[in-house]
């Protein structure tokens, strides 16, 4: 219970390890401690910019989406008036043909008539002709109708 | 365990005996001197290792535990000492570490390294250095000649003089009752640390000694409760060695 000169060996031990510890013990902790807080600090301000940044794009995904649909329904809108000026153009264009086929159709048909008519008309008056010739053969006596021969001929010429 | 008075009196006696050489002042005490150094250099070699390994990024095992107390020490430090010093953290985690070791040799079963000592031809051992007046007087003195020499550094002889003159009375007739009075102050500090600290730890070591004189059928009831408690002891004295020693240095710091 006496004080004795192992106070002395407990004073040199106690500074020693003080001169240790502050020496090569603390700073090295403290730094890396230090290091770690600044990382922490760095990467949790990352994260919220991260975050910003990441509604700002998604602010920005839905804007654009927003214009696409738009877009889009412009686009169905205006395809479907097209479609409809495309079919009805097409039955213009039907409509139109329809009735060319439809008059070329009936000038041939008239042109026919008119031909059938015409070779008709050949044929009945060469009928007539030769139904003439014939009458006129067996009827006409050459010497009895010269004169009228004659007179028709000079009326003809 | 012997029970008589006598056999009971020489076992408490030879437990509190230190294992000494020398004569007079210059007595060694052995025990003392060789557990308090290598429960220092355990305290320095797990810490180097933790500083040496010490990243950035995620720490190890022991990095985490030495970055724990280290933070912890920093927290006190910070919240009672407003100066700059980088003595004042180290020399805190040093007193906290090496206390708490030096008390946690109290946990120790009070008869094992006696009997492991006098297997070996040692006729005395005490274990828990806190429980030598020369090892909790060495700290506070240390720590009492950084009082002084910060209180000079940072104030000045002049201030320092001045403020033990004329403080807390500020006149020329009291100056001999600031003089009386705040030596009293200075030398209270030394003096409370080194025997609060060993006043707990004497008097738990005491009491582990008197339970192990119990009937082996009633130590564990009572030894048991008494560890517990004083777990939250010797962390607790550590504790207050450290923060009276960081609000002491704080004021040598401060001009009054």
């Amino acid at each position: 219970m006496s004080i004795n000169a192992t106070l002395i060996g407990q004073m040199i031990t106690f500074a020693l390890l003080v001169w240790f510890t502050m020496k090569y013990v603390w700073p090295p902790l403290m730094q890396a401690m230090e290091e770690r807080k600044k990382r922490i600090a760095e990467g949790l301000a990352a994260a919220e910019k991260g975050k910003q940044e990441m509604e700002m794009a998604e602010k920005r995904a839905k804007t654009l989406l927003k214009e696409a649909k738009n877009q889009a329904a412009e686009i169905v809108t205006l395809a479907q008036k097209r479609a409809n000026e495309v079919v009805d153009e097409s039955k213009q264009a039907a409509k139109v043909e329809g009735e060319r086929l439809v008059a070329v159709a009936k000038s041939e048909i008239d042109q026919q008539v008119q031909q059938a008519k015409e070779t008709l008309q050949k044929q009945v008056s060469t009928l007539a002709v030769a139904a003439a010739e014939q009458i006129l053969a067996a009827e006409v006596d050459e010497a009895r109708h010269k004169a009228m021969l004659a007179d028709i001929s000079q009326q003809l010429g | 365990m012997a029970t008589e008075s006598h056999g009971s009196t020489g076992y408490i006696v030879h437990h509190l005996t230190p294992l000494s050489t020398g004569e007079g002042f210059w007595t060694f005490h052995l025990d003392t001197l060789f557990f308090s150094l290598f429960l220092g250099l355990v305290f320095l070699s797990l810490f180097r290792r933790a500083a040496e390994k010490a990243t950035a990024g995620v720490p190890s095992g022991i990095q985490n535990f030495a970055e724990l107390l280290v933070e912890f020490v920093d927290n006190q430090v910070k919240d009672s000492f407003h100066g700059r010093n980088p003595l004042i953290a180290p020399l805190a985690l040093t007193i906290f570490c090496w206390i708490w070791l030096m008390n946690f040799m109290d946990l120790m079963p009070v008869d094992l390294l006696p009997a492991m000592g006098s297997a070996i031809g040692l006729t005395y051992l005490r274990v828990v250095p806190s429980t030598d007046l020369n090892a909790t007087f060495g700290m506070s003195l240390t720590v009492f000649a950084l009082i002084i020499f910060y209180n000079l550094k940072v104030k000045g002889v002049y201030h320092f003089g001045k403020e033990l003159l004329f403080h807390p009375f500020d006149s020329v007739f009291l100056v001999p009752f600031n003089i009386l009075l705040n030596l009293v102050e200075y030398i209270a500090k030394p003096v409370s640390l080194a025997l609060r600290l060993f006043g707990n730890m004497y008097a738990g070591e005491l009491i582990f000694i008197l339970i192990a004189l119990l009937p082996c059928y009633v130590q564990p009831f009572l030894s048991f409760p008494w560890a517990v408690f004083h777990i939250l002891i010797i962390t607790l004295q550590a504790f207050i060695f450290m923060v009276l020693t960081i609000v002491y240095l704080s004021m040598a710091h401060e001009e009054h």
